[in-house]
């Protein structure tokens, strides 16, 4: 593990910039639009564009508003646990329910 | 200089401070996760009548409630920025317009389950008793997943709140901001999870 | 935190007067070995409450014609003993106690990293236990659901089971934020030079442990709160009336609970690993086995939840993919088994109390985990499910497995906590009661149950009469023994001998500092240079 060589106070932590953050809010408001638009598709498309634009929003608040980019690999680790959690949960719920 | 001299005697690790934030917010991740586990089983249970379900409900409110939440992440992100930099009456004024949006979104949220309650579509209510058995569930998780996401807003509020009074009094300061960094954390995966139920409910239809 | 230094014979925890003295020094201090003790004290108590249901349940199978107490009283009963064993004793278990005490120390750290959330995750597990003696008392008499709260009967039981089952969701804050504490310790305040690997094994246990109580109690806190909601407001979820399912609370149930099971047993092979190596004398066999078996037991033993329902009408595919996965976790939990005896092999065997109740464990653990790996066979467990059998079954995991286990890790670290030394011959005398009483009470229970005496029953046929006197006798053994136990621990708490630093010859870094440690554990903070069991006396290994 990687945290013993990294103290936060030794090199000050990278931002993004006042640019980065502004585009990342309008790419999140044109994504919401666009999942809106997909819907109007049939729920077929709908379902897609709940698979694909909506991770990929979270993504974006993860990666840019929540700093992820800019930390150490042990808070990405932490937060990739979680999330491979959650996908092994539900996998192994619906080879239950999806067999029933 | 080492960990240990640092934590130890200073008392101030920023960077543990928020590995335990990301850690409190896995706890938070995995319990709406649960929701979500009981949503796709439901969903799987009754497709059809999720669709129906989806259709009750107002999407231009839900995706107006969308922007607010993604604009209220951007202010507080400001909020810290500006604080990094010294400014703290413009942090001060970022969180505040933080607070502005998450009551506004309150506000809204308030409105849309009057509708629902005005229409009988709550648990419990003669008519929804009436409705197929995916509607019930439909409307039972709805109400359950939404509320307890606005109660996570009201709680964020309330957490933003002192954080400002907290740059106010000098016990948030340009060097000294990780409290604030980690309030953002919170307000930030309150977004995340709403970003997440606005396809789930609204856009089911 | 105070700043004074105190040059000469710094007092020990135990004496040290901080802002507040007597009792509300001990109820605010966020020193870590104070909550520790708190901790002890609290469970130790919840502990003989739960025995004290067991043994009545046990009378009752006692009196065939059962004119002693109602069925709606028995089952309150075993819904109690399961509430209070599980909430308030296994799950918080060594974590909670040897974890705050030991975990700190070990690492060569002053404290945990957040001290005074350490000491609300103990307030939370206080206040949770209230709610939970409330909920015996009030509304329409105490819950009656089993400790697993079940769907549909949770939701339509008159009992009062909202405000129980909201216990247990103020407990599971108390189990997330202990976890979340320990995580960040772990990793931030590691002695300089002790990285993972260097790291002793029971510390790598309540890493493994913490990240299980961050991942499942989120999701037990999520079921409970819709069964509250469900109680409260009919929102249907779990109500099979309106279109919910009781399976889906199973699994969401069993997603928190399966793992909780190894939240209960992790700590206490952690706690085994650090005892064996010091009364061998020798290094442990396989240090980086056992620690990587850890993080396999919390990994696969996420995922193997549902085999507690493969009566419930899961799918066949289902089925097969947990009866899979139970039988995988049994590895790791081997691979520790072994080590630990390898341990053991040509070492300078220390014959002291401590490891007389961990070989005990390692014995009663063995049996509970192969009648376990029984029940993951799919047809086996058709015949075996809701019998005693599972009764003695779990009761050898938790009990015979944490409850030794926790015991072992009593007396070895007793002297470490109050400085004080206790009988060696009263710990032998107590052991051979709680050993011999407790196979005579369980491995009945194995036997009953494989003829067919079905659990929570509060009346029994004739042909099982015998087995059932054979079992209660033996709890009277077995509580014999826990009284000389905890009664001469007690005793020597207060009139023990004086202990050493180090009565043990052990090596991990928790000896190195005075009996009962000061307040900030360390004058100064140790470097590390060793692997963990670096034994002197290991000449030319």
């Amino acid at each position: 593990m990687s945290d013993q060589s990294t103290h936060p106070t030794e090199h000050a932590p990278l931002h993004p910039s006042y640019g980065t953050v502004v585009a990342v809010w309008i790419a999140l408001v044109v994504l919401t639009g666009c999942l809106v638009l997909l819907s109007h598709f049939g729920l077929r498309a709908a379902v897609w564009g709940l698979l694909t634009i909506t991770p990929l929003k979270a993504g974006l608040v993860f990666y840019f508003f929540m700093h992820l980019r800019y930390e150490d690999p042990l808070l990405k680790g932490v937060i990739l646990v979680a999330i491979v959690t959650l996908l092994i949960f539900l996998v192994l719920l619906f080879s239950d329910v999806a067999f029933a | 200089m080492s960990t240990e001299s640092q934590a130890a005697h200073v008392h101030r690790d920023d960077f543990g401070a928020k590995l335990g934030m990301w850690l409190f917010l896995v706890t938070e991740i995995n319990l709406f996760g649960g929701l979500f586990v009981a949503y796709s089983y439901m969903r799987h249970k009754y497709p059809a009548d999720f669709h129906h379900g989806g259709a009750e409900l107002n999407a231009t409110l839900g995706v107006t409630n969308t922007i607010v939440l993604l604009t209220s992440s951007l202010t507080v992100v400001l909020a810290i920025m500006a604080i990094q930099e010294g400014r703290r009456a413009a942090s001060r004024a970022y969180l505040a317009a933080t607070i502005g949006l998450g009551l506004t979104f309150l506000v809204i949220k308030t409105f849309e389950w009057s509708a629902k309650f005005h229409h009988g579509l709550y648990p419990s209510a003669p008519h929804l008793a009436t409705l197929p058995h995916g509607e019930q569930i439909f409307f039972g998780l709805y109400f359950t997943m939404t509320g307890l996401h606005g109660l996570h807003v009201l709680i964020g509020i309330s957490v933003l709140t002192v954080m400002a009074r907290m740059i106010g009094s000098g016990k948030i300061s340009q060097d000294k901001n990780v409290t604030l960094e980690n309030g953002g954390l919170y307000w930030h995966l309150v977004d995340v999870i709403w970003i997440f139920l606005l396809p789930l409910f609204y856009l089911a239809a | 935190m105070s700043t004074q230094q105190h040059t000469t014979a710094e007092p020990n925890y135990l004496e040290y007067d901080g802002k507040h003295n007597g009792l509300l020094g001990w109820l605010l201090s966020t020193d870590h070995k104070r909550v520790a003790i708190l901790y002890l004290v609290s469970m130790v108590t919840f502990f003989f409450a739960g025995v004290s249901a067991g043994f009545v349940m046990r009378l009752v199978q006692l009196t065939p014609f059962h004119k002693m107490i109602t069925a709606q009283t028995y089952n309150a009963l075993f819904t109690f003993h399961g509430v209070v064993m599980i909430f308030l004793f296994v799950i918080p278990g060594l974590n909670a106690v040897f974890g705050n005490f030991v975990l700190p120390i070990i690492l060569g750290a002053k404290d945990v990293q957040f001290p005074r959330l350490n000491l609300a995750s103990w307030y939370f597990f206080i206040g949770g236990a209230l709610i939970a003696v409330i909920a015996l008392f009030t509304g329409n008499g105490p819950p009656d659901t089993g400790w697993s709260f079940y769907a549909p009967f949770s939701l339509k039981t008159g009992t009062n089971v909202t405000l129980g089952v909201f216990a247990a969701f103020i407990l599971g804050f108390s189990s997330m934020l202990t976890g979340i504490n320990f995580v960040t310790t772990i990793h931030r305040l590691r002695a300089p030079g002790m990285t993972f690997f260097k790291m002793p094994l029971f510390p790598w246990a309540v890493y493994a442990t913490s990240w299980m109580q961050i991942l499942a109690t989120p999701v037990l806190a999520v079921t409970l709160l819709l069964v509250i909601l469900e109680r409260l407001f009919g929102i249907g979820i779990f109500d099979p009336a309106k279109g919910g399912d009781p399976v889906l609370y199973q699994h969401m149930f069993w997603i928190y609970s399966h793992p909780a099971v190894y939240i209960m047993i992790l700590p206490a092979m952690g706690a085994i690993s650090e005892i064996l190596p010091t009364f061998a004398q020798r290094t442990i066999f396989g240090y980086k086995a056992i620690a990587f078996s850890s993080i396999a037991i919390a990994g696969f033993g996420s995922l193997v939840w549902a085999h507690h329902m493969f009566t419930s009408g899961m799918s066949d595919f289902g089925n097969m993919i947990f009866s899979l996965l139970t039988m995988v976790v049994a590895v790791p939990s081997a691979i520790k088994v072994f080590n630990w005896v390898a341990t053991l092999y040509k070492g300078s065997i220390n014959f002291q109390p401590p490891l007389l109740y961990a070989l005990s464990f390692i014995f009663l653990f063995c049996i509970g985990g192969m009648t376990g790996v029984w029940q993951g066979a799919l047809a086996l467990d058709i015949h075996l499910h809701d019998t005693y059998f599972i009764v003695g079954h779990f009761h050898y995991v938790m009990f015979g497995g944490t409850g030794f286990a926790f015991f072992a890790a009593l007396v070895y670290w007793f002297p470490k906590m109050f400085g004080r030394m206790y009988s060696n011959t009263a710990m032998y005398v107590a052991w051979f009661p709680m050993f011999i009483g407790f196979n005579m009470l369980y491995f009945t229970m194995l036997i009953l149950g494989m003829q067919g005496m079905p659990r929570r029953y509060y009346a029994h046929l004739p042909q099982y009469h015998l087995a059932h006197v054979v079992a209660t006798v033996g709890s009277w053994i077995m509580i014999s023994g826990l009284l000389i136990f905890f009664g001469s621990l007690l005793h020597a708490v207060f009139r023990g001998k004086k202990a050493g630093s180090n009565p043990w010859h052990a090596v991990t870094l928790e000896w190195s500092v005075p009996s009962p440690p000061p307040v900030e554990n360390f004058d100064e903070v140790p470097t590390v240079t060793h692997e963990p069991y670096h034994f002197a006396k290991e000449a030319g290994s």
